[in-house]
C-alpha cells in the first residue's frame, strides 16, 4: 500500500512520517507541494512543521498548494487523509475539518508527552484502537488551541467526531479538550499531537516500562493499512 | 520606482590621488597602528569600502587577535593518536570527526552574547541560525542543537525580560528549523546581569565523501550570492556589538541587531544539501558576521585565489544602501557559493525549485587580489589574505589579579554546617529548589526534542544523544559544561573541570568521548587580569585534552563580556562529543527498576568551595575549586563503557553541582522511583562528615544502579579497573520517597513540587 507524505517548504516531520509508514508495513511516497500529481497513492499524510513559516496563518498558504488541492478533491471521494499538527492546520484551512487553531493559551511553544483518549475508533486512522483507549504520544506546537463556534462544537460532540481528547493536562487551551477530529465520513483525521514520533522503541515517549519506549503512534498507520487492505 | 542607489563612492583611484583624506578608522573600532598597517599593505589609504572590510574583519570577533597566541596550543598539545579520527581541525567553519561506518560529524559552539542583551529574542534566534549555517557549509546535514545560557540574578527585574526573549528566540528559530534541541545549560548569577551569555551549539552529520571545504580554488568559477536579500541588518554589529561593552548611561553604539527568518533558513538548508548532493557547487560559505566582506575574502584566501565581484549585482531589500553598508551587512539566511560555469544551469534549477533568490556577483581569478566594483568604479583592490587571515595579532599584557589571593584564601571551611538532621534536610531541599539546581523543564519544554525521530537522550539527561545511522544504530552524544564560579576561583583548574564534567557526562551515557569544542566567554582582553584568566583557562583546556587524549576541533572566543569595568566570571563552555556504536545500548540517568543496588563510584573529599551549598546556604564564593584528576576520569569512563557493553548497569548519573544529594534526587525524580540511601560507610571510608557526603562537589564521581544478578560481576569490574566503589543504597519503587538514613525521609511528591515550581514561579 502506498501512502503519500506531502512536503511543503518549511515542512519538518516529513521524513518522520515516512519512517512511520514504513515501520507500519506500508510504502511511503514523498509528494511535492507544487506537484498536483499525487502518484496514485492509497492514502495521504500531511506532516508537521511550519509550512511557509506559518506566515499569514498556520497552514493557510499550504492549503492553496496544488498537491493540497488534489487531496481535497480526492478526500471527497474517500481518500484517507491524516493531518498531523501543521497538517491538521492545513486541513482546517482547507475546510476539510471545521474550526480553527490559535496560539496556545499560555503563549509558549510546548513539547511534552501527551496523554490522549481515543474516543472514536471507527475512522480510517484509528480502527485498531480500542474504544476509549488511553494513549501517550508527543505533542509539540505553538498554535494548537482548538476553537470553533459553540454550535460546531455541539455538532462535533453529537456526531462523535471528536476522535482524540487531551487527558490530565489540556496543553494549549483547546475547547472541550479537543486534540483531534474527523470528518463525517471518517476518512479525514486531523490532530495536534504527533503519532509519527511514537512508532519506534527508544525514540518515543517514556513509559512506565522503559525510557522512550512508547509506540502508541504506530497503530494510526497500521489502522489505515488494514482499512485499505480490507477495502 | 526610482533607484536610490548611491552614485558618489570613494574609489581606488580617489584613494590613490587623495592620500590625506581623514577617515573614521577610530569610530570603526580600529587602532591607529592597525590603520597604519592597512595603509602599508595597500601602499595608499584604503577606500571607505576597504576600510569597512578591514575594520570588521580585523575586529576581535572575526580576527581572534587577542586570543590567537593562546589558541595555538590546541593545535600543538596533541599527539598523532589524538588526531587520527580528526578529518578537519581548527580553522575551518567547524571541525570534522570520523565516527566510523563511513560517517563523519561536525560540531561547534558560538556565542551571541551582546546582541542577546540588547534584543534577546532576535539575538538568541540568529545565534541558532548562524551556527547551523556554519555546520551546513561543511556539507553536513544539521541534526541537533543545544544552548548554553547564563542569565543575571533571578530576583533582578531585568532578568525576566532577557530569559523570556532568549528562550522564545531559541524556541522560535530552532523549532521552525526542525532541529531537535537535545540539551544545554542554564545558570543564573548576578555577574551576568548586564551581560547574559547565549551560546549555541549545532551538530551535523555526513558521509565521508560529502565533506566540503569553503574555498575557491578554480579560476573562472562563478561567485553566487543566494538566500535572503541584503538589508541594513546589524551593520557593523559584528565589530561594534561584539567589541564594545555596555557602559552605564551615556550614548552607546547600538546598530540594528540582525533579524532572523527561520523559514528562509530551513529552505536554505534543504536547498544547500540538494546543491551539494547534485555536485554543482565547489564550496559554500555562510554569511554571518562581516557578511560579504568575510565571505569573499575568506573563500578567496582559503583557496589561494582572487576574486572579481560586481557589488551592484547584490539583491537588496533597500536600494539606498551604500557599498560600505552592503559589504558589512549581516542580513541573515544568506550563503555564497562557488559554482563551476558548466554547472550554472543545474544550480539555477535547484535554487528555483526551492524558490530561493540568487545573483551571480562575479568570478574566481588566478591572482592574489580581491577586486570589487560598484558599477564601473573600482572600490576594493586588496590581497584577500590580508583581510581574512593576516589580521593583527596581539600579545596582551597579563597580570595575576589583585583580588585572587584573598579570594582563594577565603575558603568555605569557616562556614557553619548543619547542626542536626533537620537542618541538613532543609538545606537539601533549599538547594534542590534554588534556581540553578531546580527543574529546567519550564525552558526545555519550549523546545522540540522529537523532530527527526532520532533523539535517544535529551534533557534532563546528562547528555544529548542522537542516532546517526538508522540501520546500525550508530550515534553520537554531546555534553557541554562550564562552572564560572570554579573558573573565577581558579581558571586553570576550573576549565579542566569543565572538560572533565563534559567528558564524564558523555561517558555516563555509555558513549566513548572523541573530540572537544569550546566557546570561551571572558571579559575585556584589554584588562590584564582578564587576560591572565584567559591564559590560564586555555592552558587548562589544552593540557586537559592532551591528558585525556581527545583533540580540540575548533571553538569560539567571546571577549568584552562585562558591564562597565566588571567582567563576568570566566565561562569557558567546553563541549565533548562521544560516539556510541548502537544507541539502543545507551544508559539512562534515572532509576526505573525496583530493588537495584545504588553504587557511588569515586572518592568523596571535603570539597565545598564554590559549591551550590556554599552559594545557596551561605551566599559564599571563595577558596579553591574541587581538584581534577583526569586519570581517574579516564578510568571511570572506561569502566562505564565496559559495563555498558556487558549490560551491567541500569542507570548512571554524574555527581556534580549540588553533590550526591542533588544527584540522588535527580535520579529518583526522572521516573519517580524512590530509594533508601545510607551515608555511614561513605563517611567512614572517605573521612567526611554528613554535609560533605551530601553536598561536596568532588570530581570523578558517578552514581550507578545495578541489578542484583549483575552485582558480583560489576563489583569485580570496578576492582579490576581500580575504581573506588561503594554501595550506598537500593532503589524502592513502592516507597515513593527518598529515605536518607540518619537525615530524613523525603516524599517524592514534595521534593518534586519544590524542585519544579521554582522557574515557573519566577518566569511563568
Amino acid at each position: 500500500m502506498k501512502i503519500g507524505v506531502i512536503t511543503y517548504p518549511g515542512t519538518l516531520d516529513d521524513r518522520d512520517a515516512q519512517r512511520a509508514v514504513r515501520l507500519a508495513g506500508g510504502t511511503p511516497v514523498p509528494l511535492w507541494h507544487a506537484d498536483s500529481d499525487i502518484k496514485k497513492v492509497d492514502a495521504v499524510v500531511l506532516p508537521g512543521g511550519f509550512s511557509y513559516g506559518d506566515y499569514l496563518r498556520c497552514g493557510a498558504i499550504a492549503a492553496k498548494a496544488p498537491a493540497t488541492q488534489e487531496v481535497i478533491k480526492l478526500a471527497a471521494q474517500g481518500l484517507p487523509v491524516l493531518g498531523i499538527c501543521n497538517g491538521f492546520q492545513v486541513l482546517v484551512e482547507s475546510h476539510l475539518l471545521p474550526g480553527g487553531l490559535i496560539r496556545n493559551e499560555h503563549q509558549h511553544f510546548v513539547c511534552r508527552d501527551q496523554k490522549l483518549r481515543v474516543e472514536n475508533n471507527e475512522t480510517a486512522w484509528t480502527s485498531l484502537f480500542e474504544e476509549n483507549e488511553e494513549i501517550t504520544i508527543p505533542l509539540k506546537n505553538g498554535e494548537g488551541g482548538y476553537i470553533a463556534h459553540p454550535d460546531t462544537i455541539k455538532m462535533l460532540e453529537a456526531e462523535n467526531r471528536v476522535v482524540f481528547r487531551y487527558l490530565d493536562v489540556n496543553p494549549n487551551g483547546s475547547m472541550n479538550d479537543i486534540a483531534g477530529l474527523t470528518n463525517e465520513r471518517g476518512n479525514v483525521v486531523g490532530l495536534m499531537p504527533h503519532p509519527e514520533h511514537a512508532v519506534e522503541p527508544g525514540f518515543g515517549p517514556d513509559t512506565p516500562i522503559a525510557m522512550r519506549s512508547g509506540t502508541d503512534g504506530l497503530k494510526f498507520f497500521q489502522s489505515v493499512l488494514k482499512v485499505l487492505v480490507n477495502s | 520606482m526610482e533607484s536610490r542607489r548611491p552614485a558618489n563612492v570613494d574609489t581606488v583611484s580617489d584613494a590613490s590621488q587623495d592620500q590625506s583624506k581623514s577617515q573614521p578608522w577610530k569610530e570603526l573600532g580600529l587602532k591607529e597602528d592597525e590603520y597604519e598597517s592597512i595603509k602599508e599593505i595597500l601602499g595608499r589609504r584604503p577606500t571607505s569600502s576597504e576600510l569597512a572590510m578591514y575594520s570588521v574583519m580585523w575586529s576581535e570577533h572575526c580576527s581572534y587577535k587577542s586570543s590567537k597566541i593562546y589558541l595555538r596550543q590546541f593545535g600543538e598539545k596533541v599527539t598523532p593518536e589524538m588526531k587520527k579520527d580528526l578529518m578537519v581541525g581548527m580553522g575551518e567553519n567547524a571541525g570534522v570527526v570520523d565516527i566510523g561506518e563511513g560517517m563523519a560529524v561536525t560540531f561547534k559552539v558560538e556565542s551571541h552574547n551582546h546582541p542577546s542583551y540588547i534584543e534577546p529574542f532576535q539575538g538568541a534566534a540568529t545565534g541558532v541560525g548562524g551556527i547551523v549555517r556554519d555546520i551546513l557549509t561543511m556539507g553536513a546535514r544539521p541534526i541537533a542543537v543545544m544552548d548554553q545560557l547564563r542569565f543575571g540574578a533571578p530576583s533582578d527585574p531585568d532578568t525576566a525580560r532577557v530569559v523570556h526573549g532568549v528562550v522564545d528566540g531559541i524556541s522560535f528559530y530552532g523549532n521552525c528549523l526542525g532541529l531537535p534541541n537535545i540539551g544545554g545549560e542554564t545558570v543564573f548569577d548576578k555577574v551576568y546581569q548586564g551581560n547574559p551569555l547565549v551560546n549555541a551549539l549545532a551538530v551535523g552529520a555526513m558521509k565521508h565523501e560529502d565533506l566540503k571545504l569553503a574555498k575557491a580554488t578554480n579560476a573562472g568559477d562563478l561567485v553566487i550570492l543566494f538566500g535572503a536579500r541584503t538589508g541594513a541588518d546589524g551593520i557593523g554589529g559584528v565589530s561594534v556589538l561584539a567589541s564594545e561593552t555596555f557602559a552605564d548611561g551615556g550614548p552607546t553604539k547600538r546598530p540594528a541587531v540582525q533579524v532572523g527568518d527561520p523559514f528562509a533558513e530551513k529552505v536554505l538548508i534543504e536547498c544547500c544539501l540538494e546543491l551539494f548532493n547534485a555536485g554543482v557547487v565547489a564550496g559554500i560559505q555562510d554569511l554571518g558576521g562581516a557578511g560579504i566582506s568575510c565571505a569573499t575574502s575568506e573563500l578567496a584566501s582559503n583557496g589561494g585565489m582572487g576574486m572579481k565581484v560586481q557589488l551592484q549585482d547584490v539583491l537588496l531589500r533597500d536600494d539606498s544602501l551604500t557599498p560600505e553598508e552592503i559589504l558589512m551587512s549581516e542580513s541573515q539566511e544568506r550563503m555564497m557559493a562557488i559554482v563551476p560555469k558548466k554547472h550554472l544551469k543545474e544550480f539555477e534549477k535547484i535554487v528555483q525549485k526551492w524558490e530561493v533568490e540568487y545573483s551571480v556577483l562575479g568570478e574566481v581569478i588566478d591572482e592574489d587580489r580581491l577586486y570589487i566594483n560598484w558599477g564601473d568604479q573600482e572600490i576594493v583592490n586588496v590581497p584577500p589574505r590580508t583581510v581574512a587571515h593576516d589580521g593583527p595579532v596581539y600579545t596582551r599584557p597579563v597580570e595575576y589579579p589583585s583580588y585572587q589571593e584573598a579570594l582563594n584564601a577565603n575558603s568555605s571551611k569557616h562556614l557553619p554546617r548543619a547542626e542536626d538532621a533537620t537542618e541538613l534536610a532543609t538545606q537539601l531541599l533549599q538547594i534542590l529548589s534554588s534556581p540553578n539546581q531546580a527543574d529546567k523543564s519550564w525552558i526545555t519544554a519550549q523546545y522540540d526534542k522529537y523532530v527527526m525521530g532520532n533523539t535517544a537522550l535529551a534533557m534532563p539527561d546528562d547528555a544529548g544523544m542522537v542516532r546517526v545511522n538508522e540501520d546500525s544504530g550508530l550515534g553520537i552524544t554531546i555534553a557541554t559544561d562550564a562552572n564560572g564560579k570554579y573558573c573565577q576561583l581558579n581558571p586553570y583548574e576550573g576549565t579542566k573541570q569543565a572538560l572533565a564534567e563534559a567528558y564524564r557526562n558523555v561517558a555516563v551515557t555509555g558513549a566513548t568521548p572523541k573530540a572537544v569544542t569550546n566557546c570561551l566567554n571572558f571579559g575585556s582582553p584589554e584588562n590584564p587580569e582578564v587576560m591572565w584568566q584567559f591564559k590560564e583557562a586555555t592552558a587548562g583546556l589544552a593540557d586537559g585534552c592532551m591528558e585525556l587524549g581527545i583533540p580540540v576541533t575548533g571553538g569560539n572566543v567571546s571577549f568584552y563580556n562585562q558591564t562597565g569595568d566588571i567582567a563576568i566570571y570566566p565561562t569557558p563552555v567546553v563541549g565533548v562529543l562521544g560516539v556510541i556504536d548502537n544507541v539502543a545500548r545507551r544508559i539512562p540517568s534515572g532509576w526505573q527498576d525496583d530493588g537495584n543496588n545504588i553504587y557511588l563510584l569515586g572518592t568523596t573529599y571535603d570539597e565545598l568551595d564554590g559549591s551550590a551549598w556554599a552559594e545557596t546556604i551561605h551566599q559564599h564564593l571563595g577558596g579553591q575549586p574541587p581538584k581534577v584528576d583526569l586519570q581517574k576520569e579516564k578510568q571511570l569512563a572506561e569502566l562505564l563503557q565496559g559495563a555498558a557493553v556487558q549490560g551491567l548497569i541500569e542507570s548512571a548519573h554524574d555527581v556534580s553541582e549540588g553533590g550526591l544529594g542533588v544527584a540522588v534526587a535527580e535520579s529518583a525524580l526522572r521516573f519517580n522511583v524512590g530509594a533508601r540511601i545510607w551515608l555511614g560507610e561513605l563517611m567512614d571510608r572517605d573521612g567526611v562528615d554528613q554535609t560533605a557526603a551530601l553536598f561536596s562537589e568532588s570530581q570523578a564521581r558517578v552514581i550507578v544502579t545495578v541489578g542484583r544478578e549483575d552485582d558480583v560481576k560489576f563489583q569485580g569490574l570496578c576492582e579490576a579497573r581500580g575504581v573506588p566503589v561503594l554501595r550506598i543504597g537500593v532503589t524502592d519503587k513502592e516507597s515513593n520517597s527518598i529515605e536518607i538514613k540518619d537525615v530524613a525521609s523525603f516524599e517524592l511528591n514534595e521534593v518534586r513540587e519544590g524542585w519544579a515550581k521554582t522557574l515557573p514561579e519566577l518566569f511563568g
